[in-house]
């Protein structure tokens, strides 16, 4: 290679390795190789020279172009690796800071219990219906063979409002979503399966009372469902909803007046630790029974030729058993400390798939 | 419901345990509430002796006692304050480690006054017996030294108390309960067998009914020349063991009857009543004063007993206290009655009195043990009280109460779902006092006893008042049979152990189930998934309110306000939840807390009826960010919250328009309502009204919204359209309108929207400028305009000529210009 070949490439290697960002790199990339660089010019110059020293010169100038076209990208990764470390230390942050906060919202555990029971229940075959709060006495009493002097119609029980007509009876809001049972038996043609979720009402407040609370109830009119089905589709429930495969469930013959025969139902738990399914005690949860003829033929239908069972829980009541939530009155506080330690993300899903 | 042990041996005739007996208690229906041994409490007392008692020489009110109390406690020493601690007397010795439950302490041994004690002599209040505490119980002569003294008081007798449903009169006696634990296999039910008392002369008093809707029949005798006095020991420790206070022999014998038999009794002084009728009658309005030392005011609907001088008694609920007895009685009259279950009901709330007679006729008391229930109150007064008995009056007539059901044996597994067998269920019967009257291979029928009145009653039917009087003949048709049947099948399956039924599960229509929810029930959940993930904390509300709090959101009538609510702040049926949740929010900032907007979905009221409304709240500050100052919330907020929702619902924000007319909770200038066509509003939102926030007493600006859940329709349940997707560009352009005072940006958007339908996909608001060079009131509003080609791509002057329609458009439709 001749002298000034060799100096143009330790002239440009050094200028490179001398440039420390992406203009000076570029003003020696340009100085060398550009339309005008250095290298470019001799290049052009090969025109002009007889045919041997044109190959000659032509493959050491082609070499040359060769590696410094190499040296020129390498060192150009070079300080654009340099540039991006650069930046990136510039741009560094205390990611120990926290980010800008946004408040979540919590569902209500009534209503996360509420969707739980929908969820178990849909899953034997029943469908929620509703019905209104403000009830009529016979929706909420006489229907359910309830009488007047019974004394769930006093005053200490029941909240009443004045008659929807002048003169006519009181109404009242109802004191169980039984209304809701009523009024399906009254417009549907059995055979059926609902629960009726829903508020109730009853004068009364203290520690273990709430004037309004929530219940679930459910009715099964059907051909040929008998206390078996009765038991077997609450066992299944209760198991469900407590997530206890074994969860021991306990039935008490009992009274209402519109199941017979009535039972009370129990779940074992331990009195001392609070845990469900544990321990020797049994803990009541639940009425149930076959439904009266008398509520059968109230409403229409013939107690010779259908029949079925009923049921009723409190929502809070099994809410606050599932999740050790002490005090009946918190649920309508809207604490904002209780509700963001027993509320549940917006976006859970109650679903038989995910577990409930 | 309480009784003693003891006390059910006196009828049943048993080995099994008190668990034993507890547990079939609680399956067959009689619910043991509480059981307690008084003995439990009065482990380690003994009885014993003071053999000498000498003055403590350091303390004037002191004494040194020598006590014998059995073995390993022949000779011990007890400094006692007592000043009747003697030498000689019998007594009640406590040992140290004793636990006093009068005084909740442990004796222990130690020194008073430099003498030592190793133990304590003690009184009936130390043992939580009594209330006398005048000095140490004073025991009997004959007493057997370092007996327990549990023992010698003979109270080792547990006492049970089961609560009885409504159904159950019959149980409210300690025959009744000893019936049902024979009939359930505990046990042997002793026969019981009243000795009659011959009458040796006329009753100088006699019975009158001039009420016999009330009081069928009623009978009673005067015992003469009794001496009324305290009831011998037994009869005391019973009473007392089940928490009655005894009185006097004679009243003793009445409570013991009603709670052994079930017969409620009542007895007058005969030297009280005025002339020789007591009259069964309607009260007058009049004031009477009852035994508890009350006065009640009575309603012509009451039953009394009255005699010349006035109302003597409250029939079936409580005697009089002119008439009672006392210790100078010697003539004492007897009542024995039937009362109607439901008057007695009725007048028994209606005064507030609870009384065990009240308790056992409101439920029905047995209609053939009225004369037997005479005699042993007579045979108990005769042996405890002496006297003679006069012959029996009585008047009306005792009703009839026979009845007969039949039982299809196929039907305990029909309905009971538990095969049992015909002979174990007509066996069951039996014990329970039903008798066969007809067996067949495949059913019986049996007559129902006298003291079970809830089983094959008349049937008295509240059918829906707008049957189809077929469909209500046909269902009425065959009730009563079916019913008394079922009545029958609940005793096998209540005595068999309604535990001891197969559970099964419910027959399946289909694998997979139809949906549990309607299509409306499964969109509530959708909004509140979405507000809770928006940043709302759900809550729950009651539905009253303070009526003053529901006269601010909406309407408060009469109509919706409670006749009697428990507290004044609880009297109205809400027509939001906003007041709940303005209230809630005012809880949390008091409390400290902030941070966090809240939303309920819930049942609002007005007069036109029920509706679900979705409410929301936010107000206070965002949380501060370093770059991202806290701010206060805004109605747009809620306005976002509020579409958000919509949109969840399948609400298109261009199917809605908004109007400036919010309610009156809201701030007038800034709120609005979300319409669908000229008549349907969606919902609202805005700043609450400072006005009602004032009056609340809460510190604003607080924003709001409501979705009137059930205004909104169900969207249709459409396939959607095939989408086109254009291959060309979409072409953007910004505007800025001079708009004037009037001028609404929701028109001006909906007018640039409108001007070249099929091209404008969008038009957005992105800016709006006040101030100089301006007008006051007047904006410059900067929108932008998406152009979406669908089949070439847009040239200049297309691009051109769809901006000056535009301009055009806006101008034509809100007299907003161009600025330029």
């Amino acid at each position: 290679m001749s002298d000034d070949l060799d100096g143009l490439r330790e002239e440009t290697l050094a200028a490179l390795r001398g440039a420390q960002d992406h203009a000076a790199w570029d003003a020696v990339r340009v100085g060398t190789l550009g339309k005008s660089g250095r290298l470019t010019l001799l290049l052009k110059e090969l025109g002009r020279m007889d045919p041997e020293t044109r190959r000659q010169r032509g493959q050491a100038l082609n070499r040359l172009r060769d590696e410094l076209t190499a040296a020129v990208e390498r060192r150009g990764e070079e300080i654009a690796a340099a540039a991006l470390d650069a930046r990136l230390h510039a741009e560094r942050v205390d990611v120990t800071m926290p980010p800008p906060q946004t408040e979540s919202g919590l569902l209500h555990p009534i209503m996360r219990t509420i969707d739980e029971m929908t969820a178990i229940f849909g899953a034997m075959g029943f469908s929620v219906a509703e019905g209104p709060d403000i009830e009529s006495q016979w929706h909420n009493f006489s229907a359910l063979n309830t009488p007047d002097h019974h004394p769930a119609r006093t005053e200490h029980d029941t909240f009443y409002l004045p008659p929807a007509v002048e003169s006519g009876p009181e109404r009242v809001l109802r004191t169980q979503t039984s209304g809701v049972q009523i009024r399906t038996m009254l417009t549907r043609e059995p055979p059926f399966r609902i629960i009726a979720p829903g508020r109730t009402y009853r004068a009364d407040h203290d520690a273990t009372h709430s004037p309004m609370f929530h219940q679930c109830e459910g009715l099964v009119i059907e051909k040929g469902v008998t206390l078996g089905h009765l038991k077997g589709c609450l066992i299944e429930f209760l198991r469900a909803f407590f997530g206890k495969p074994q969860l021991p469930v306990r039935f008490r013959a009992s009274y209402f007046p519109f199941t017979e025969p009535s039972m009370e139902v129990d779940i074992g738990w331990s009195r001392q630790t609070g845990e469900i399914g544990g321990g020797m005690d049994w803990l009541e949860v639940l009425g149930s029974g076959m439904v009266h003829p008398r509520v059968l033929a109230n409403c229409g239908l013939d107690p010779a030729e259908w029949q079925g069972f009923a049921f009723g829980m409190g929502i809070e009541r099994l809410t606050m058993l599932k999740h050790g939530i002490p005090d009946l009155r918190s649920f309508y506080e809207s604490d904002l400390r209780w509700l963001r330690h027993y509320g549940f993300p917006a976006l859970s899903a109650v679903s038989l798939a995910e577990g409930v | 419901m309480k009784f003693t042990l003891s006390w059910l041996r006196d009828h049943l005739d048993f080995t099994a345990s008190l668990d034993e007996i507890l547990a079939k208690l609680n399956g067959i229906g009689l619910e043991v509430e509480s059981v307690h041994n008084p003995a439990d409490s009065l482990k380690g007392f003994r009885v014993a002796k003071i053999l000498e008692a000498h003055r403590h020489p350091d303390a004037d009110r002191l004494q040194v006692c020598v006590v014998a109390a059995g073995g390993g406690f022949e000779k011990v020493q007890v400094v006692c304050g007592a000043p009747n601690a003697r030498a000689g007397l019998h007594v009640i010795f406590a040992p140290p480690g004793t636990h006093i439950p009068g005084s909740d302490i442990t004796i222990k041994a130690g020194k008073i006054r430099g003498q030592e004690s190793n133990g304590m002599l003690c009184s009936y209040r130390e043992l939580a017996l009594g209330e006398e505490a005048d000095g140490i119980a004073e025991l009997a002569e004959n007493v057997v030294l370092g007996q327990a003294f549990a023992e010698y008081a003979k109270v080792d007798d547990p006492v049970i108390e089961i609560s009885i449903t409504p159904n159950r009169g019959d149980a409210l006696s300690v025959r009744g309960i000893a019936r049902d634990l024979a009939a359930a296999g505990i046990g042997r039910l002793r026969p019981w067998l009243v000795e009659t008392v011959e009458g040796t002369f006329p009753s100088p008093v006699s019975w009158r009914i001039d009420y016999p809707e009330a009081c069928p029949y009623v009978a009673g005798r005067l015992v003469r020349g009794v001496r009324n006095g305290p009831s011998p020991d037994w009869l005391r420790r019973r009473l007392e063991a089940i928490g009655l206070k005894p009185i006097s022999a004679l009243v003793d014998v009445t409570n013991y009857l009603t709670h052994d038999l079930g017969r409620p009794l009542h007895v007058f002084d005969a030297a009280k009543i005025a002339g020789g009728t007591l009259t069964l009658a309607r009260a007058a309005r009049e004031s009477f004063t009852a035994l508890d030392g009350r006065d009640h005011v009575l309603g012509t609907d009451d039953l009394v007993i009255v005699d010349h001088a006035g109302v003597q008694s409250l029939a079936g609920i409580m005697g009089g206290a002119a008439t009672g007895v006392s210790e100078e009685t010697t003539d004492v009259f007897l009542e024995a009655a039937l009362f109607d279950p439901v008057r007695i009901a009725l007048t028994g709330r209606r005064l507030g009195i609870h009384s065990d007679a009240r308790q056992r006729f409101e439920r029905g008391v047995d209609p053939a043990l009225v004369l037997p229930g005479l005699e042993a109150a007579t045979r108990l007064i005769l042996d405890l009280c002496g006297g003679v008995a006069s012959e029996i009056v009585q008047a009306g007539e005792p009703p009839g109460w026979q009845r007969d059901a039949w039982l299809r044996f196929g039907r305990i597994a029909g309905l009971g779902g538990v095969e049992i067998a015909p002979d174990d269920a007509v066996r069951t019967l039996e014990h329970l006092g039903f008798e066969v009257l007809d067996r067949e291979e495949t059913r019986a029928r049996f007559a129902v006893p006298s003291w079970r009145n809830d089983i094959a009653m008349t049937v008295t039917l509240d059918q829906a008042p707008h049957l189809d009087p077929e469909r209500a003949q046909t269902a009425a048709a065959e009730v009563h049979a079916i019913e008394a049947e079922c009545d029958l099948i609940e005793e096998v399956l209540r005595l068999h152990g309604v535990d001891a039924v197969p559970p099964v599960m419910l027959p399946r229509a289909a694998m997979v189930p139809a949906a549990t929810v309607a299509p409306g029930q499964a969109r509530n959940g959708l909004v509140r998934r979405l507000c809770a993930a928006r940043g709302l904390m759900e809550t729950v509300g009651f539905s009253f309110v303070a009526h003053e709090d529901a006269a601010l959101f909406g309407t408060a009538t009469d109509g919706l306000r409670l006749l009697n609510p428990i507290a004044s702040d609880l009297d109205q049926l809400r027509p939001s939840p906003l007041p709940n949740l303005v209230r809630a929010w005012q809880r949390n900032v008091a409390r400290g807390l902030e941070g966090a907007g809240l939303f309920e979905i819930g049942p609002s009221f007005s007069p036109t009826g029920q509706t679900l409304i979705l409410a929301g709240l936010r107000g206070g500050l965002t949380p501060r960010f370093p770059g991202v100052p806290a701010r206060e919330a805004t109605l747009w907020d809620a306005k976002a919250d509020l579409d958000a929702a919509l949109a969840a619902l399948g609400v298109p924000g261009e199917a809605v328009s908004v109007t400036a007319d919010a309610a009156g909770h809201y701030h007038p200038g800034r709120s609005g309502q979300v319409r669908q066509g000229p008549k349907i509003v969606l919902g609202a939102f805005g700043e609450l009204h400072p006005a009602v926030l004032r009056e609340m007493g809460a510190d604003g600006p607080l924003v709001a919204f409501e979705l009137f859940l059930d205004a909104v329709a169900l969207p249709k349940n459409r396939r959607r359209a095939a989408l086109a997707l254009s291959p060309f560009q979409p072409v953007r352009r910004d505007f800025a309108f001079l708009a004037g005072p009037e001028v609404e940006v929701g028109a001006v958007l909906r007018a640039a929207r409108g001007a070249e339908r099929g091209l404008i996909g969008e038009a957005r608001l992105f800016d709006v400028y006040e101030g100089t060079p301006l007008e006051p009131g007047f904006r410059s509003l900067g929108v932008e305009i998406v152009l979406q080609p669908a089949h070439a791509s847009l040239t200049d002057a297309e691009i051109e000529t769809v901006c000056a329609k535009v301009v055009a458009a806006v101008e034509k439709a809100t007299g907003a210009r161009l600025r330029r």
